[in-house]
């Protein structure tokens, strides 16, 4: 399984087409213009996501023992929302060399977080369920193919390190 | 929503089509949404669920014989379950939206299907 030219811009259309969306929404965040953009869709899909990851599936907080606060509104939960869908993004980009460009978060899963891969696919189902909620008519059965291959090959290249 | 989330399923994850090779013509993703069959048999699918919706306090009794159906007659390999649940809740989820399918609501129906998918999973072994 291998993303095709198809794959390719049907996931960068379907991630660009939520910047201006993001705009609808009204989450006012950053000042700048772009990042206001990226990051309020950015938000809105992590409040959505994030918490939805941590109700549906509560063995996940288990990396997270740390934090005070699961609920939608907190700050913890922005913060590493918006450092993965980072992740995310800074993936969409790297499409064509995902291995090496996430080599060093690659690492990072295996030897220092030391998250079960098991993971990976449940935050991948539920990426794809929140673009389906967010963008009903833009998210085809093409579309859906498209971003569950491109997310499986993030799984695999986030996978690289571990043994 | 019957229609769609086979569609979905065959769509999504084309290896599914070897099941189902009564009904028709799978050969496109136009194929598929335009098969009556698949129409119908969708329509098959939501109905058992439902009646598991109707059973909640039984699923494992209600699903017994379909159970057996699965294992015994059409040879479904059980994973093949757990990626119709996956496009069906994407289904529902996108019909819905998130005011009406919230992560609580996610939680229950993830959980309904999780036990659908285990007394399914009975006959297997």
């Amino acid at each position: 399984m291998s993303l095709n030219a198809k794959d390719k811009s049907n996931v960068k259309a379907i991630f660009a087409k939520a910047e201006p969306r993001a705009e609808e929404i009204g989450v006012e965040v950053l000042s700048s213009r772009y990042s206001r953009h990226c990051i309020s869709f950015i938000c809105l899909f992590i409040l959505l996501l994030l918490f939805r990851l941590f109700t549906v599936y509560p063995q996940t907080k288990s990396y997270f023992s740390h934090w005070k606060d699961f609920t939608a509104g907190s700050a913890e939960v922005r913060k590493h929302g918006l450092t993965v869908m980072q992740g995310v993004l800074r993936a969409v980009d790297m499409m064509d060399n995902l291995n090496t460009s996430l080599l060093s978060l690659s690492e990072l899963h295996a030897f220092k977080l030391r998250v079960d891969p098991a993971n990976f696919k449940i935050i991948s189902h539920n990426i794809l369920l929140v673009l389906a909620m967010l963008f009903p008519d833009d998210f085809t059965p093409d579309v859906h193919v498209s971003v569950d291959k491109f997310l499986a090959q993030v799984n695999l290249a986030l996978s690289v390190k571990y043994r | 929503n019957n229609r769609v989330s086979l569609f979905r399923l065959l769509t999504v994850y084309p290896w599914t089509q070897r099941y189902f090779a009564s009904l028709g013509d799978l050969s496109s993703p136009a194929a598929i949404m335009g098969n009556p069959k698949v129409a119908t048999h969708g329509k098959v699918v939501m109905g058992a669920l439902e009646k598991g919706v109707k059973n909640l306090d039984d699923i494992k009794s209600t699903y017994a014989a379909l159970s057996e159906m699965h294992s015994d007659k059409f040879h479904v390999d059980p994973d093949n379950f757990k990626l119709l649940t996956e496009s069906l809740t994407i289904c529902v989820a996108m019909k819905l939206g998130p005011s009406v399918f919230t992560a609580d609501a996610q939680d229950a129906w993830s959980k309904f299907l999780a036990v659908v998918v285990s007394a399914f999973c009975e006959q297997s072994r």
